[in-house]
């Protein structure tokens, strides 16, 4: 859930403002960074941080509830931007850098299954899977 | 105030990818088009959190009717072959347009990899494309109401510019409706504003849904946040004292989602994924970022401690079940209105099963080009009628039916939450359960409609319980009718098919709700495929 916008950072883009799906945030009143004015709202989806070119949002991980947490603490941690940079978020159009690794995802899926799979048939020599209904 | 007042030839309401490509094709048939989200186009909907693929054949006849034969046997008998053969070439041919604002990566062949993508690249991507495409992109300016002709056709939409707080109206020749499924509130990732708010608008101006009644899938994730599946398939699982659970693996489908709604609906249910793929653990992080954001912030090692998950609705999302629509252009039973993506029914292509991502994202990039081309030309065709009379058609939340009193929205929408996503009542659907479901959403349905007088900014969250209350009162009222197990519709009560079952059920009304099995064969509702 959206837990902070550390004000010394934010530029007053108000990118936020504007990614946010759900509607989250406000404009300042009084022209400073945005007001997190309907938290309920946040569906811990991150992209907030993924606009924000100042690495100025921090989202809590527990999208039911805010948790306590330090500002201090998150800011030493070097988490902040740490969407922007796993997604190479900036990265010049035509870059194949940042999605270079992204055609793996089906065969890993696949892969997964298949250990599933494979560990299931040996804990059931017999065949036949127990009935799910109650 | 109404503040805005524009006309356009083609409006498209929604801002996921189906939204994205029927815009991007009613601007390429020639159509001047006005796109209105209630997020923002490019972090809307479930596309721009997730991954999505596209089903991706090569034109081969061989290889396309094996493709179509497999894809039919899990229809259990509501797909349709030509529109799959029909979404195979319009997805194969459309997708790689998108170069030059998706940087397409490079598959372990050396050939260039289109048919997954990335959720948020992707949606920026089509931001892009719809812009290049002469397509104005009004971002938070969520639709309220269909505006309707005399004589029932679309006219275009009504509703609220969210940030800058003004109403808005825009006069169209056509309107596509791409508003996504319903979730039912779940807390699947990316789903929070799929509340239904389309069918909503579609069910007022008299539209007919399909499908409704296979609304019950789930995506598994760690308990305390939804998040995309890629680390999940191999996973252990195992109860609160440390026991193995036995869970048939994901390929068993049906009984792999049973058998772990069954034993959380016992206890706490936790994952070990120690055993997931050993190249996986280290890229995670290159491959789906978000993933990993909740278990580190938590402070717990994904591939290491067994954490607890639970089982997310995605309702009609991966759902099938929409808005009906009764020709190529994907237009609905109502005049004027298409509908595309997950706001459409999407047993055309997968009957009675999910079908997973990839033929869905393939139906709403095909069922978005279409519904766009079909706009535009009606648009054309007919021109914009605004010197017409219209009138708005937006009724529960806005225009109650007796007098505005207050209205517990918040006890509406838990009302939806524990008739629809229970495990209990979802995986095991009786007669009698359906019908105790029913009483509660029919009523807190008739408080709402009976009313809510919403104003201002409020009339964003009145529409949206009010599109919660009806997705999910057509989705038990059909559930009701078919009394059979096809699919993702499981009856406790009457397992196996029934002979009478082959055939689509159709759901609509508001007040009254109705059902009815549709006459025709599917095969013979698309003749001719494009």
């Amino acid at each position: 859930m959206i837990a902070h916008i550390f004000e010394d950072l934010c530029n007053g883009c108000d990118a936020c403002v504007s990614a946010c799906p759900t509607h989250v945030f406000d404009l300042s009143p009084t022209g400073g960074a945005p007001v997190i004015a309907r938290p309920d709202q946040c569906q811990t989806c991150f992209m907030c941080e993924l606009y924000c070119p100042a690495d100025a949002i921090y989202v809590g991980a527990d999208q039911t509830r805010p948790e306590p947490f330090d500002p201090e603490a998150i800011r030493a941690s070097g988490v902040l931007g740490q969407m922007r940079r796993d997604h190479l978020w900036d990265a010049p159009a035509g870059d194949l850098e940042p999605l270079k690794e992204y055609w793996r995802l089906g065969p890993f899926l696949g892969e997964g299954a298949q250990i599933a799979a494979a560990r299931y048939k040996r804990q059931h020599p017999q065949g036949d899977p127990p009935s799910a209904l109650p | 105030m109404t503040q805005l007042d524009i006309q356009t030839d083609v409006l498209v309401i929604g801002g996921g990818m189906a939204a994205a490509w029927a815009a991007i094709g009613a601007a390429r048939h020639g159509a001047a088009v006005t796109l209105v989200d209630k997020g923002f186009v490019g972090t809307s909907g479930v596309t721009a959190t997730a991954g999505p693929g596209h089903w991706w054949v090569p034109p081969d006849p061989k290889l396309r009717e094996a493709a179509i034969d497999k894809r039919d046997q899990t229809s259990f008998g509501l797909a349709d072959r030509a529109w799959m053969e029909r979404v195979l070439e319009v997805t194969w041919r459309t997708l790689p347009e998108l170069q030059g604002h998706y940087a397409f990566s490079v598959d372990g062949a050396g050939q260039t990899y289109y048919p997954g993508v990335r959720g948020p690249e992707y949606m920026r991507a089509l931001r892009k494309f719809a812009q290049s495409s002469g397509v104005v992109i009004l971002d938070h300016h969520p639709a309220l109401e269909l505006l309707l002709h005399p004589d029932g056709s679309a006219a275009g939409a009504a509703g609220y510019a969210r940030l800058t707080r003004s109403d808005w109206r825009v006069r169209a020749g056509a309107v596509v409706m791409a508003t996504g499924g319903s979730a039912f509130r779940s807390g699947l990732i990316g789903s929070h504003n799929n509340t239904g708010d389309g069918h909503l608008m579609a069910g007022e101006a008299g539209a007919h849904l399909s499908g409704m009644e296979f609304s019950t899938i789930y995506t598994l994730s760690p308990a305390w946040c939804s998040t995309r599946t890629l680390p999940y398939p191999a996973a252990r699982f195992f109860d609160a004292e440390g026991a193995e659970l036995d869970i048939p693996p994901p390929m068993a489908d049906k009984a792999h989602h049973q058998a772990l709604a069954k034993a959380m609906l016992a206890g706490p249910v936790f994952a070990d994924l120690r055993e997931a793929p050993e190249a996986l653990k280290p890229i995670l992080r290159r491959i789906q970022p978000a993933t990993v954001a909740p278990f580190e912030r938590k402070g717990v090692n994904l591939f290491e401690d067994r954490f607890q998950v639970k089982l997310f609705g995605e309702g009609t999302i991966r759902g099938t079940g929409g808005l009906r629509v009764i020709d190529e252009d994907c237009q609905t039973t109502v005049p004027g209105l298409y509908a595309a993506g997950d706001a459409a029914t999407r047993e055309l292509v997968v009957g009675a099963s999910s079908g997973g991502g990839s033929p869905n994202s393939a139906w709403a990039l095909t069922s978005g080009q279409a519904a766009g081309a079909g706009a535009a030309r009606l648009a054309k065709t007919r021109g914009r009628r605004t010197l017409d009379t219209c009138a708005p058609a937006g009724r529960a939340g806005l225009r109650p039916a007796r007098g505005a009193a207050s209205v517990d929205e918040r006890g509406a929408i838990a009302a939806v939450q524990a008739e629809m996503l229970a495990y209990d009542k979802a995986f095991w659907r009786r007669g009698e359960t359906l019908q105790a479901s029913l009483l509660r959403l029919n009523d807190a349905w008739r408080e709402l409609a009976d009313h809510r007088r919403a104003e201002g900014l409020e009339r964003v969250g009145a529409r949206e319980t009010a599109g919660l209350l009806a997705t999910a009162r057509w989705a038990t009222e059909a559930a009701l009718a078919r009394v059979e197990s096809r699919g993702l519709h499981q009856r406790a009560d009457a397992p196996g098919l029934s002979p009478q079952g082959g055939r689509r059920l159709l759901v609509g009304g508001l007040e009254e709700i109705w059902t009815r099995y549709e006459e025709a064969a599917p095969e013979a509702l698309v003749e001719a495929a494009a």
